[in-house]
């Protein structure tokens, strides 16, 4: 893989506008080497927006970017020629069959003839489309043109892999197809950055989420260590609980309760002991429709960071 | 402001034609219907009651127009409905542009691809018109070159259009208002001396005129002084337009 610096991305006050409004709103990272990261947030946060200046798609309007060791302001080219690509919405071309995809696509990188038939033979392999390489790309399902966009942005063997929402919109068993890559990329040693809008991808590929909203990250770490945070180590739902009835609950379980959050009319308690809780609750107050007691998830520190309902 | 333009641009222009490879036999024919329909109603229909123009039958008369004006249509049917296609829904352009390949190359490609298109629709109705007995001079062995010249301009005029639509629809206006009437008053159907002083203003200002004032005499064997401003025109034309597409596209997709 070559050398690279331990640090591949690094943002300072990174900040973008469209038209004057903002969308990332001066936000600071660091992605290192051999790191699988990935961006959580609601639909508008501004993940898109950061991974494009990453990969030098939309102009930086504040702050700074380094990719690469590179400025992303000045050296477009030079970073763009070592990072693999695969954008939010498909753009493979639609008419040409898979292995024309990737021989196409490797003469952008100027990779020579011979490296490049090399390539495509071994990414189709990877990516299992061995058997659909004369397959006009309008004729894959969604997950086989998504893992072929992946074999694509693989083709010029970058340093780091840019993946905006690899598995949107794709079946369970596709999904884990692409996990499963995924895994063996970083296994590889490549650095990947993802964005998603599903807690279980992000838990089970990065090492480290960042959660955004409203173009700024409002939390950072291991799943593990959000988890333990945010939430603690179980969650008790309950439904329909109103708000007046949330907040007269919550007082009488304070000393247990480590935080809570109302969405609708579901109430979720935080808290270390939850068994006790449960005890307390379940013989009080069976006319719930709904009442659990689980382990604390991502989800719960995404709906705790990024929800707008009553919340501590 | 710099631009960034290389060699690159030739592997933006090499990914459309990689595609019209597959896809030409099934688009090109029905572009020639049109050209030679025009052809034969006209120069054949019309041509019976128009005794001559210029010395020449009608039907010789509209032959060189009708190979400057189908060409025109290729090309601008080129950088309008299929690069807005590429853009928006194919999402090609956001392709290409996370690769070494700048913005600039991509819209370069992109007119390199339209002129390309159009001299060989433009070549191809001039060859049918040669079998035809229309083509009176080997000087119009040269058509093809006025033809690159004159259909980067009307790349140039169309990828400023793709630049600012909102929707596909909108072409109809570009069209309706600017393709049809130079197709109709730019000396192809009859010479523009006849038309009034505003409308000849007109014509002048249109590059098909200018296309069509090179090409008839290149087919015709008939030598001009005035060629070399005909081109010196184009040539104009091509430098003033070359930055404006480059710009919208930049605004609309990099903002
Ligand atoms: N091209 C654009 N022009 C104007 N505003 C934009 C543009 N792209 C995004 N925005 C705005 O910037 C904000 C952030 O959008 P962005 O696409 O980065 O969000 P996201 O986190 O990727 O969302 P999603 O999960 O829906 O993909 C939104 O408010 C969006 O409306
Ligand atoms: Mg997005």
């Amino acid at each position: 893989m070559g050398v690279y610096p331990d640090i591949v991305v690094e943002a300072k006050n990174l900040v973008k506008s469209y038209n004057g409004i903002p969308a990332v709103k001066g936000i600071n990272f660091v992605i290192r080497a051999r790191e699988c990261v990935g961006f959580l947030g609601p639909n508008g946060a501004g993940k898109s927006t950061t991974v494009k200046m990453i990969y030098c798609f939309l102009p930086i309007t504040a702050g700074e970017l380094y990719v690469l060791g590179l400025d992303a302001r000045r050296h477009q080219r030079s970073i763009k020629s070592q990072v693999g690509v695969v954008a939010q919405e498909d753009n493979l071309d639609p008419e040409l069959t898979v292995k024309e995809n990737l021989l196409l696509y490797a003469s952008y990188f100027d990779l020579p003839g011979r490296v490049a038939q090399q390539r495509a033979e071994e990414l189709m392999n990877f990516i299992d489309l061995k058997d659909k390489a004369s397959t006009p790309v309008e004729e894959l399902s969604g997950g086989m043109k998504r893992r072929l966009a992946i074999a694509r942005a693989l083709l010029n063997n970058p340093k780091l892999l840019i993946l905006d929402e690899p598995t949107t919109g794709l079946d369970p068993e596709a999904r884990r197809l692409i996990w499963e890559k995924l895994c063996q990329l970083k296994e590889r040693g490549v650095t990947l950055l993802l964005t998603t809008h599903y807690m279980e991808e992000a838990a089970y590929l990065c090492d480290r989420i960042l959660i955004m909203d409203e173009g700024q990250i409002l939390a950072e770490g291991s799943p593990g260590e959000l988890v333990n945070k945010y939430i603690g180590k179980e969650v008790i739902e309950l439904a329909p609980v109103q708000e007046a009835q949330a907040e007269k609950l919550v007082a009488a379980l304070a000393s247990k309760v480590l935080g809570y959050q109302l969405v609708g009319e579901t109430l979720f308690l935080y808290s270390n002991n939850g068994r006790s809780i449960w005890q307390d609750i379940s013989g009080r107050h069976r006319y719930l429709r709904h009442q659990i007691l689980r382990p604390a998830t991502l989800e719960d520190v995404f709906l705790k960071l990024t929800g707008r309902g009553l919340t501590k | 402001m710099r631009l960034e333009i290389s060699h690159r641009t030739w592997k933006v222009f090499w990914r459309n034609f990689v595609v019209f490879r597959k896809t030409w036999l099934a688009n090109i024919m029905f572009n020639f219907v049109e050209p030679l329909l025009y052809l034969g109603a006209m120069g054949l229909g019309l041509g019976a009651y128009v005794p001559s123009i210029e010395g020449l039958t009608y039907l010789q008369f509209i032959a060189p127009g009708i190979i400057a004006s189908s060409a025109m249509w290729a090309t601008a049917s080129e950088c309008t409905y299929d690069s807005f296609t590429r853009m928006h829904y194919q999402k090609i352009y956001h392709a290409l542009v996370v690769t070494p390949i700048s913005l600039e190359e991509i819209v370069l490609g992109e007119l390199l691809f339209g002129t390309f298109k159009g001299v060989l629709y433009g070549t191809v109705i001039l060859l049918v018109e040669a079998a035809l007995g229309l083509i009176l001079s080997p000087l119009s062995l040269l058509i093809p070159l006025v033809l690159a010249l004159s259909c980067f301009t009307f790349a140039e005029l169309s990828m400023i259009w793709t630049g600012l639509v909102p929707k596909i629809d909108t072409f109809s206006y570009y069209f309706t208002l600017i393709i049809t009437p130079m197709f109709l008053f730019s000396g192809v159907f009859f010479p523009v001396q006849a038309m009034p002083s505003f409308a000849r203003g007109l014509a002048f200002s249109s590059p098909l005129y200018h296309t069509v004032e090179l090409v008839r005499p290149l087919a015709l064997g008939q030598a001009t002084s005035t060629a070399w401003l005909h081109i010196l025109w184009l040539v104009g034309f091509s430098v003033l337009f070359f930055y404006p597409p480059i710009y919208l596209f930049k605004h609309r997709l990099l903002k």
